[in-house]
């Protein structure tokens, strides 16, 4: 995209545009006030975007290179206290390095945006996807979603600052994008004009919270066993009025920008009948369905159902878009070695969520794809068929498979 | 960039502001000298200030839930990050009132973090906000010479040979910690030539310390300032000595004062007279045996402190501050 032009996001385009600049022309529609950039691959193409905008006068913006992520994570988290709309992110081992920031950030009850360009944790060093990153700060308080095209990263991103600001909600937001498969693949991705990003999202007001002279509080004094349990008390329940917003701003969103799913947690696909489903999230999605329709040509009844949202987990509608298929074969692209029956953490978290279900389907895990290795259709089916085997013969062999991996 | 305060620089002690900004609610030590640090900062700042204090005894002993002593907005930040507090608030309210999100107005901002804070864990994030020519902050150490508030270990700031929890006198080795003290203000100095302002302080010198607060934050862009904040505790020592130690300090050459104001160096009060040799040094000796974190030196451990005190007024290229010059026919 072209950022030469000064009036730039008047009216609505249409762009050839990868996810990562699609996330920094979100942030551009969104008027983000400070944003911070540490390089690493892949996440670092946003800012080299951002940056490139506010070069062209496109952004008006304090673009800030850190001297390292945890400096990154702190900086935006100081600039949002003030009251300043904020951006940052990072990938495998800088959102590690950061950690202490970004932990501090969701306690804070920060709208901080970021997103995370997932990436395999070295050693030994990797550059490619695996969503152990971002999953590590599944506990803390953070908002936790995975978009699965260029578009939906733009969407996810202004959701988030909507969602995040939320006086309700007030939690940081991690918009996660599988590396290079979603940040550096590009496709045609509609940005909207900044009157219509206006009219879905209102400025940040921290209200009675703003760190300011005119409101002099203080911000995180040593509370210890008087009042933490408290507080993060009220972390929970801002993390559960999470899920009333979110459903009220997609529906906003739909209205404003005319697309969408019909459910902001979940994505179905061809679920209706499916007696086989398979679970998973990101770009994922992309062989899952091909190899899904193929498998309907032959009359298999086979559905995927992706997870968009990990925190909030949508429980009940999840165990409600699952409580009639027969199996169920999670597709993790994460690993948690030591885990109840080594399965993966999506796989674990959605035993869990489906346990009281009075009839419950046989759910098998699979790790695939690691260290940005391409799921391909045939590692579709041979979950597909692992998963049907077991439906048909009521045994479970082995709860959790490797696929396409040396033995 | 936002412009800066008008905080003139004041003539006579009698002349400091009556007005407390850092009042009742904390619970630091009897003679907590880096408690006075805090006090006398806010006020020579003002109301229209916003202070981020990073984990150390200034954050835990200080700001207790529904007791706080800051009058002024205050907000906790990481260890080792109130280079990177300072820098997100000052770009936070540089931006807002550029877009015209927020009332145009100059607030100062401070940041201020221990030794172990600031020149270990957070020096890299220090020097990044040196470097942001754009946001006007400052940033002030207040050295204690150990993690205080764990309970006395060793930092990179700490003195030749001092007793820590960390680096206790045993039977086979006397002396645990073997680092002379890191040169942190002029380090900052040195790498950051843009930096308009660095300075070093005592708050035994009220009147010094409270100049050199305003100048960091009227001179524009960041700023640093360090300060020698003797600490009953973790040196031991009487607390109603705080005072006389931190001119022992002085006096003996151990801790310089100066200020780096737009690359001009001005030796300030005793260390001046030291320099100019209006004045001499005071044995190292008389400041050491005051306190108990030194007890367990022997007369040699002393005479090497001495040598090593010696050497920066003697042999540095610029006492107490550079200690390397050019070779000579280099
Ligand atoms: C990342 C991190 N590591 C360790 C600690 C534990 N800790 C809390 S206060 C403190 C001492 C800090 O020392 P200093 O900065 O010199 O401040 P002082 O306590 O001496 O005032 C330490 C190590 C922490 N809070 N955060
Ligand atoms: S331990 Fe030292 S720095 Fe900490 S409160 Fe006590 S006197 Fe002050
Ligand atoms: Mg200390």
């Amino acid at each position: 995209m072209t950022t030469t032009e000064t009036k730039l996001f008047q009216t609505e385009t249409e762009e050839l545009i990868s996810g990562s600049e699609a996330i920094a022309i979100a942030c551009a529609l969104a008027d983000v006030d400070v944003i911070t950039a540490y390089p690493i691959r892949p996440y670092d193409t946003v800012m080299q975007y951002v940056s490139k905008l506010k070069a062209d006068g496109a952004f008006d913006c304090d673009f800030i290179v850190a001297e390292s992520e945890h400096s990154q994570f702190e900086i935006v988290k100081h600039a949002s206290a003030v009251g300043a709309r904020t951006f940052c992110g990072s990938s495998g081992v800088g959102w590690f390095y950061a950690m202490e920031a970004i932990t501090v950030t969701a306690g804070l009850r920060l709208p901080v945006v970021a997103m995370v360009g997932n990436r395999a944790l070295d050693d030994p060093g990797a550059f490619g996807v695996e969503h152990n990153d971002a999953l590590a700060v599944r506990d803390l308080g953070w908002m936790l979603a995975w978009v699965a095209t260029a578009q939906e990263a733009l969407d996810m991103a202004l959701l988030a600052y909507r969602v995040a600001e939320d006086p309700r909600v007030f939690l940081p937001f991690a918009v996660s994008c599988d590396g290079s498969f979603l940040t550096h693949s590009q496709a045609l991705v509609k940005v909207p004009d900044m009157k219509k990003v206006q009219r879905f999202l209102p400025p940040y007001n921290r209200g009675k919270m703003q760190l300011h002279p005119d409101n002099p509080i203080t911000i995180a004094p040593q509370v210890n066993e008087d009042w933490l349990m408290e507080i993060r008390r009220q972390t929970n329940e801002a993390m559960l009025r999470a899920m009333e917003v979110i459903p009220e701003a997609y529906a906003d969103f739909k209205r404003v920008f005319g697309r969408g799913d019909p459910s902001p947690f979940i994505e179905e696909y061809m679920m209706d009948d499916a007696e086989i489903v398979l679970v998973g999230m990101g770009t994922l999605a992309m062989p899952v369905r091909v190899a899904i329709r193929r498998m309907r040509e032959q009359g298999k009844k086979v559905g995927f159902l992706r997870v968009k949202f990990f925190r909030p987990f949508a429980t009940e509608e999840i165990k409600q878009a699952l409580s009639h298929c027969k199996g169920i074969g999670v597709i993790d692209r994460d690993y948690s070695y030591g885990s109840p029956s080594f399965g993966g953490v999506l796989y674990n978290e959605l035993r869990a969520a489906l346990y009281p279900l009075e009839s419950r389907p046989l759910i098998l895990s699979f790790i695939a794809g690691l260290g940005g290795r391409e799921v391909m259709v045939r590692d579709v089916n041979e979950v597909v068929d692992t998963v049907q085997r077991a439906v048909d013969t009521g045994v479970i062999e082995k709860e959790n498979t490797w696929i396409a991996v040396r033995e | 960039m936002t412009s800066v305060q008008d905080l003139p620089q004041i003539r006579g002690v009698k002349n400091i502001p009556v007005e407390e900004f850092f009042t009742s609610g904390h619970r630091t030590c009897q003679g907590c000298e880096s408690a006075l640090v805090m006090r006398l900062m806010v006020k020579a700042a003002g109301q229209r200030t916003i202070v981020l204090g990073s984990t150390g005894c200034m954050y835990v002993a200080n700001t207790t839930y529904y007791s706080t002593p800051w009058v002024v907005p205050w907000m906790h930040t990481q260890l080792g990050s109130a280079g990177s507090a300072a820098t997100g608030t000052a770009a936070a309210l540089s931006s807002m009132m550029r877009k015209g999100k927020m009332k145009q107005e100059p607030i100062n901002v401070i940041a201020f973090c221990g030794d172990g804070g600031g020149v270990d864990m957070g020096l890299s994030a220090i020097s990044a906000a040196l470097q942001h020519e754009e946001y006007n902050l400052c940033i002030i150490c207040y050295d204690n010479e150990s993690y205080a508030n764990t309970d006395i270990q060793v930092s990179g700031s700490s003195p030749w040979g001092a007793n820590s929890t960390f680096s206790p006198p045993g039977k086979l080795h006397r002396i645990m910690n073997k680092r002379w003290k890191k040169n942190m203000a002029p380090m900052l100095a040195t790498g950051h030539p843009d930096c308009k302002y660095v300075a070093t302080t005592c708050a035994s010198y009220g009147l010094d310390f409270t100049n050199k607060i305003r100048r960091a934050l009227t001179i524009g862009g960041p700023t640093f300032v360090h300060c020698f904040d003797p600490c009953p505790k973790g040196w031991d020592y009487d607390p109603k000595y705080s005072h006389e130690l931190g001119m022992l300090g002085v006096e003996t050459g151990i801790w310089v004062m100066y200020e780096i104001a737009n690359n001009e160096l001005i030796l300030n009060g005793a260390s001046r007279a030291i320099a100019k040799g209006i004045r001499q040094r005071k044995p190292v000796e008389e400041y050491l045996t005051r306190q108990g974190r030194f007890a367990h030196m022997t007369k040699e451990d002393i005479e090497y402190f001495q040598s090593k005190v010696d050497d920066s007024w003697e042999k540095w290229w610029i006492p107490g501050l550079v200690p390397f010059g050019m070779k000579e026919d280099a």
